[in-house]
């Protein structure tokens, strides 16, 4: 296991591959489909996204006194943002991705070019996940976008990650399928 | 609140935050078949954990609280109105409370009203039967494993699979193999061989209700079922697609007749966070016994 602390470089993303096992501690902000859409129409980060970590995660967040306190969250589904990804990494500098499901080729080589990664959360785990989650700092565009979609300021301390797709081109989800293709045909 | 509202509550509780003991136990063996340290290990390791808090915890298991699907089985003269009303307010307050996320939008505007209630939300399918008692199931089905359900119309060239059993296991395979770790695996499918597009796949869904370690009464079935789960987990996919020996934990398969034109094999996939319970209610419509 691997502790990581955010914000990354580029040298700790580098020295990371697929299989990796990686506990995050620092913050994260939460993305998913409206922010993605949002950035790519010219739209302005609430916050300087350079080094930092896009976690693909719409979380149940309650009010509790003048707090917020995360209830639940997993990873949603990250393939939704493949148009998008890309280019967010590289315009604004993202070091790092969470989501399940992995991402296609134009993410994949977005994240060797700009020295990036790709991590999977265990998607359904959204009990383990909400306790890693420490505080919530803050919020941005929760009126523009609704409390889902909104960009969510995560303190989280060993937050549990899978290296899935690494800075150096690998990506563990078109290994697996090359795999089970390879050993479906031997099955028929 | 009515009692038969208040039971209801405690499904919608239950279900949100407590997996079956067979599914349970069934996650637990696959644990032993991954390779020490690996990340198929590592997933199963972070499944268990989580299982326990949110049990615990009384706290959705998954933040998806997925499709509420309820299945009635009730005596003749069951009140069918008055029954959907008492569900609909169950599932109100549950959203109120917690057990379930905000998860109905219009499919247009996406507008969320916030409590779950809808056109079509949530789903009841009624049976009636000669007994007296009353029966209802629910399950909560999160959308990133629904997304992975398929359909095929038999025969399919590309697939080389002609109308027989030969030509179902070829299907049913592709859709393993398709899903990946999208459905968040390990899986369990129900299957329906026959009907037409709508039937099909609800009876794919109605057999995701018998529980894991039950044994399909034909014997053709029975065998064809366990072919499956040997075969995909063969294919190394693995939990969450991370690669490894469970890709999944079940497969059931149930019939119905189809036209002489039409052979539809409906695969619905459903993700490790199988939240699926079930209440028989007594005469007072207090929950007398739980089914799973």
């Amino acid at each position: 296991m691997i502790a990581l602390d955010v914000p990354f470089t580029e040298d700790k993303v580098r020295a990371l591959k697929v299989g990796d096992m990686v506990n995050i501690t620092g913050t994260l902000y939460t993305g998913r489909d409206a922010f993605h859409k949002y950035l790519h129409d010219g739209g302005e980060p609430p916050v300087p996204l350079l080094d930092q970590i896009i976690y693909h995660c719409g979380p149940v967040v309650v009010r509790e006194g003048d707090q917020w306190v995360v209830r639940a969250a997993g990873p949603t589904t990250s393939i939704r943002e493949e148009p998008y990804q890309g280019d967010i990494l590289k315009k604004f500098g993202v070091r790092g991705v969470i989501g399940k499901g992995g991402m296609g080729k134009k993410t994949l080589e977005a994240l060797r070019e700009c020295g990036a990664v790709y991590m999977h959360a265990v998607g359904g785990a959204a009990q383990v996940l909400a306790r890693r989650v420490t505080r919530v700092k803050g919020v941005y565009l929760l009126e523009e976008l609704g409390s889902p979609e909104a960009v969510w300021e995560l303190e989280v301390k060993d937050f549990p990650v899978v290296i899935t797709m690494d800075a150096h081109g690998r990506s563990l989800h078109e290994e697996v399928q090359a795999k089970s293709r390879l050993a479906l045909e031997g099955i028929l | 609140m009515s009692k038969l509202q208040e039971s209801l509550l405690e499904l919608v509780r239950r279900t949100s935050a407590e997996l079956p003991d067979d599914v349970v136990s069934a996650i637990e063996a696959s644990r032993a078949h991954e390779e020490e340290g690996g990340a198929g290990a590592y997933a199963l390791q972070v499944i268990h954990d989580n299982i326990d808090l949110a049990k615990t915890a009384s706290a959705p298991l998954c933040q998806d609280t997925g499709s509420i699907l309820f299945f009635v089985e009730g005596p003749v003269g069951l009140d069918q109105i008055a029954f959907r009303e008492a569900a609909e307010n169950a599932v109100r307050i549950a959203t109120e409370k917690g057990y379930l996320r905000q998860n109905s939008v219009d499919p247009v505007t996406g507008h969320n009203a916030g409590t779950n209630l809808g056109p079509g939300a949530p789903y009841l399918h009624f049976e009636q039967h000669r007994g007296d008692t009353v029966e209802v199931r629910l399950m909560l089905k999160g959308g990133g494993c629904e997304n992975v359900g398929a359909q095929y119309a038999l025969p399919d060239t590309r697939l080389g699979a002609g109308r027989d059993l030969a030509g179902v296991r070829r299907v049913v395979l592709d859709a393993v193999f398709q899903a990946q770790g999208k459905g968040c695996g390990p899986g369990i499918l129900g299957v329906c061989v026959g009907g037409d597009r709508a039937t099909g796949y609800e009876a794919s869904k109605m057999q995701l209700l018998r529980p894991l370690d039950d044994r399909n009464p034909d014997p053709e079935m029975d065998q064809l079922e366990r072919t499956l789960v040997d075969e995909a987990n063969r294919t190394g996919i693995g939990p969450m697609g991370f690669g490894g020996a469970t890709t999944l934990l079940g497969c059931k398969i149930g019939l119905l007749n189809r036209l002489p034109a039409s052979y539809f094999v409906s695969v619905s996939y459903m993700c490790w966070a199988y939240r699926r319970q079930g209440v028989r209610l007594d005469g007072a419509q207090d929950i007398a016994a739980w089914l799973y």
